[in-house]
């Protein structure tokens, strides 16, 4: 386990954020945006993870925080899709494009 | 004897009828509510008569002269614990004579209204107004403090207005109506500031204090408002003056005057309650409510002297022309007020200072204008009330279209009779009397004021009676009673007053009420010149004997017979004369008759200079710097939105990234540039 360096794990997480972002600004169906939200959010789950057994072994501080951002992403999850399958009711579309006029 | 029982009820009853009638009488008593008026009035008309007799006759004489009492009084407003403003009530000779003036007035005038008004729509609105005004009038006479008869005066000029613009639908009337708020407010601007640097100096607002106070040479008030000057004219001079401006304003004296004559507009009635017996003679009221201390100052008692020596002759000149039998009416009663302005003016005070010891000395102008208030509060309201009685039948106020009708309305005949005889100063009518004491008093302190009184007397007489025969005489009966008035003739001011009417009533004298108030009035017109005023009411309060000098009467009885009878030769018969006298005095009576084009001056200044020169810049900085302003801001918040409205796309992603460009760029800022 040790002999992994902690340079591959953040090299691992760093690619998971940038590919959550990339899906984030890129897809139009609401449900992938959010999954490329749950990308990022892992992303940062990994690193605090790596940064509490790798840095401070002692501790369990990055570990605490990770269960709480899975539990947020959970709820969280469970707002989006609230809110998607509302959308859709009215819009008969999950296309973020589609729900231009919410602006106002 | 307590007074303060029952002396609140007599403003207060007709206050409370203002109420009642108001709310309710047009819906549940619609034809009720001038006998409701009338009963109310006649409860404080009761009321008034039996304070009169208890000041004069039995609690007010204390040492010999009338005391000042001040039976109630609530502080409420309270400034600073020696200013206040309180609501209280003054018993003095003149507050209480006013109070049954006023009652007994407004009481006639309720009456005579029963059968003037009757079928009006709005009959119950015109008795809730005249209860408002009377309520006005009553706390305005017995105000203990000068910022209460301030509110009163206001309340005043508020049911005067509504009155005078009673056929709203007339726009003439509105236009009066307007006219006589604005005018007598633009006064009450005067009147106000100077309540406030009396209040200010003297640290008082309380009457009795005040006067203590500015007559009381060694008093620091006194002393203090009298060496302040402003302009080079002493404090107190300015305080009064502008007072008196106020009390110009709502009697209607020369310059302020303009309003009277078109408050004409108005009922009958109310132009014979309002604008002849009560309200116009609130600001004679006021400058002897402060005569003590007008007294002590010569210069503004010279300002009230010629403001009413002028405005006396001004009037008496205009009324000769005017044809409308109202406005000539209007034009009389500014002249009378303007008498009892110079009476007060050249009136002395008595007291231990009085510069002379014979009657003048103890205030024969004071007590003269007091008499000549009371006296004319009688012929006047019965001139109107006759006037009112003609109006109802010819259906124009037009004396051109009146004449012969002395067979057909007897009694209002005999009444118009008296009361002109009264108002042109024969004996043994009441105006005789009062008339000559200010005659007197003028003739011993003021040999020019005498004589403007005595032309002026005999200009009254002219006027008078050239009314009174054009109206009633100038032509055969028959021709009036043949020729009923056809349509076209009657103008529509006239259908308003009488409609509703029965046809039958179209040519008789008019109801039982309508005729009774003019009988009582007249013959209150023949006793109440017999009225010792002198005994009664004085400037400090002690009794003194006036006597009638009879070599001193002939000279202006003789000149008002004169009138008399130039008016009966030019109007008894009809006859060219008058046309050919007009033409021959050509431009004069031109001015007169154009009432000396004080409206055109008035129109000119408001219109051309204040008009253009104040309003129109004025306009122009709100228009173009204000809302300038205010629209620059709008525009300029309205462009930038545009601008960066593209921004909000409605696209979450690309929020997105500029949320996550922005945070791009703080990671740099953060880790190279903050350092």
């Amino acid at each position: 386990m040790s002999d992994v360096p902690i340079s591959h794990i953040l090299f691992v997480s760093t690619a998971l954020f940038f590919i959550g972002m990339y899906g984030l600004f890129t897809r139009r169906n609401m449900i992938t945006m959010l999954m490329a939200i749950e990308l990022i959010l892992n992303s940062v789950n990994i690193n605090f993870v790596v940064f509490n057994k790798y840095l401070y072994p002692e501790n369990l501080d990055g570990i605490f925080f990770t269960i709480f951002i899975i539990t947020i992403a959970a709820a969280e999850a469970a707002v989006a899709i609230a809110i998607i399958i509302n959308l859709y009711r009215s819009h008969r579309s999950i296309d973020v494009e589609n729900a231009g006029e919410m602006k106002w | 004897m307590n007074y303060s029982s029952y002396i609140a009820l007599i403003p207060l009853l007709p206050l409370a009828s203002f109420a009642v009638l108001g709310l309710f009488g047009k819906k549940y008593f619609k034809n009720l509510s001038g006998i409701i008026g009338c009963l109310v009035l006649l409860t404080s008309t009761l009321l008034s008569l039996y304070a009169a007799y208890h000041y004069f006759f039995v609690d007010g004489k204390i040492n010999g002269s009338y005391q000042t009492l001040i039976p109630l009084k609530y502080t409420w407003l309270s400034f600073s614990d020696s200013l206040s403003i309180d609501m209280g009530i003054i018993l003095d000779p003149i507050s209480v004579m006013m109070l049954v003036v006023v009652t007994f007035v407004s009481l006639m005038v309720h009456i005579f209204s029963l059968g003037y008004m009757k079928g009006e729509e709005r009959f119950g609105t015109y008795y809730s107004f005249l209860s408002l005004f009377t309520f006005s009038m009553l706390g305005l006479v017995v105000a203990s403090n000068i910022f209460q008869i301030y509110i009163f005066w206001e309340l005043v000029g508020v049911s005067s207005y509504l009155l005078i613009g009673f056929y709203y639908d007339r726009p003439s009337a509105v236009a009066a109506s307007k006219k006589a708020f604005i005018v007598t407010r633009f006064a009450d601007l005067g009147f106000l500031v100077g309540i406030l640097i009396l209040g200010f100096q003297s640290e008082t607002l309380d009457f009795n204090t005040l006067i203590q106070r500015l007559t009381d040479i060694h008093s620091p008030q006194l002393l203090a408002i009298a060496s302040t000057s402003f302009l080079g004219i002493s404090l107190l001079t300015w305080a009064l003056t502008l007072v008196f401006i106020g009390g110009a304003g709502k009697s209607a004296m020369f310059p302020l005057h303009i309003w009277l004559p078109d408050a004409m507009e108005g009922p009958t009635p109310v132009s014979a309650l309002i604008h002849a017996a009560t309200m116009v003679v609130a600001g004679v009221y006021l400058v002897a409510r402060l005569f003590p201390v007008f007294h002590i100052n010569e210069a503004s008692l010279h300002v009230v002297t010629w403001v009413g020596a002028v405005s006396a002759f001004l009037a008496a000149v205009i009324a000769c022309t005017q044809t409308d039998i109202k406005r000539v009416l209007a034009y009389s009663t500014m002249s009378q007020i303007g008498y009892m302005m110079f009476a007060l003016g050249v009136s002395g005070y008595g007291g231990e200072n009085a510069r002379l010891t014979d009657a003048v000395g103890q205030g024969l102008g004071y007590t003269a204008s007091m008499f000549h208030l009371f006296t004319h509060a009688f012929f006047k309201s019965l001139l109107f009330l006759c006037a009112g009685a003609v109006i109802h039948i010819v259906h124009s106020n037009d004396m051109k279209d009146m004449g012969g009708l002395r067979k057909l309305m007897p009694i209002t005949s005999i009444a118009f009779l008296i009361a002109c005889l009264a108002i042109a100063g024969i004996p043994p009518f009441a105006g005789f009397f009062s008339k000559e004491e200010i005659l007197m008093a003028a003739w011993q302190n003021h040999p020019a004021i005498y004589y403007i009184g005595l032309i002026t007397s005999g200009i009254t007489a002219f006027y008078m009676f050239r009314l009174y025969f054009s109206i009633f005489w100038n032509r055969t009966p028959d021709s009036q009673l043949t020729t009923p008035l056809a349509a076209d003739r009657v103008p529509p001011s006239a259908l308003a007053v009488g409609q509703g009417l029965p046809k039958a009533q179209h040519h008789s004298e008019g109801t039982l009420s309508m005729k009774l108030p003019l009988v009582i009035l007249a013959i209150g017109t023949l006793l109440v010149g017999f009225i010792p005023f002198s005994k009664f009411i004085s400037p400090d309060g002690k009794p003194f004997v006036s006597e009638m000098h009879l070599t001193f009467s002939i000279v202006p009885v003789a000149i008002a017979t004169i009138g008399i009878f130039i008016a009966y030769r030019l109007y008894f018969r009809r006859s060219d004369r008058p046309e050919k006298l007009a033409a021959a005095l050509g431009g004069l009576y031109n001015a007169a008759y154009r009432k000396f084009y004080i409206d055109e001056i008035y129109l000119f200044i408001t219109k051309k200079i204040i008009f253009n020169l104040v309003g129109k810049p004025a306009a122009w900085i709100d228009r173009n710097i204000v809302d300038g302003t205010m629209n620059g801001i709008a525009w300029t918040t309205g462009r930038i939105s545009v601008l960066i409205k593209g921004v909000q796309s409605g696209r979450v992603q690309s929020y997105a990234l500029y949320f996550f460009g922005g945070i791009v760029v703080l990671i740099i800022v953060f880790l190279y540039l903050w350092k």
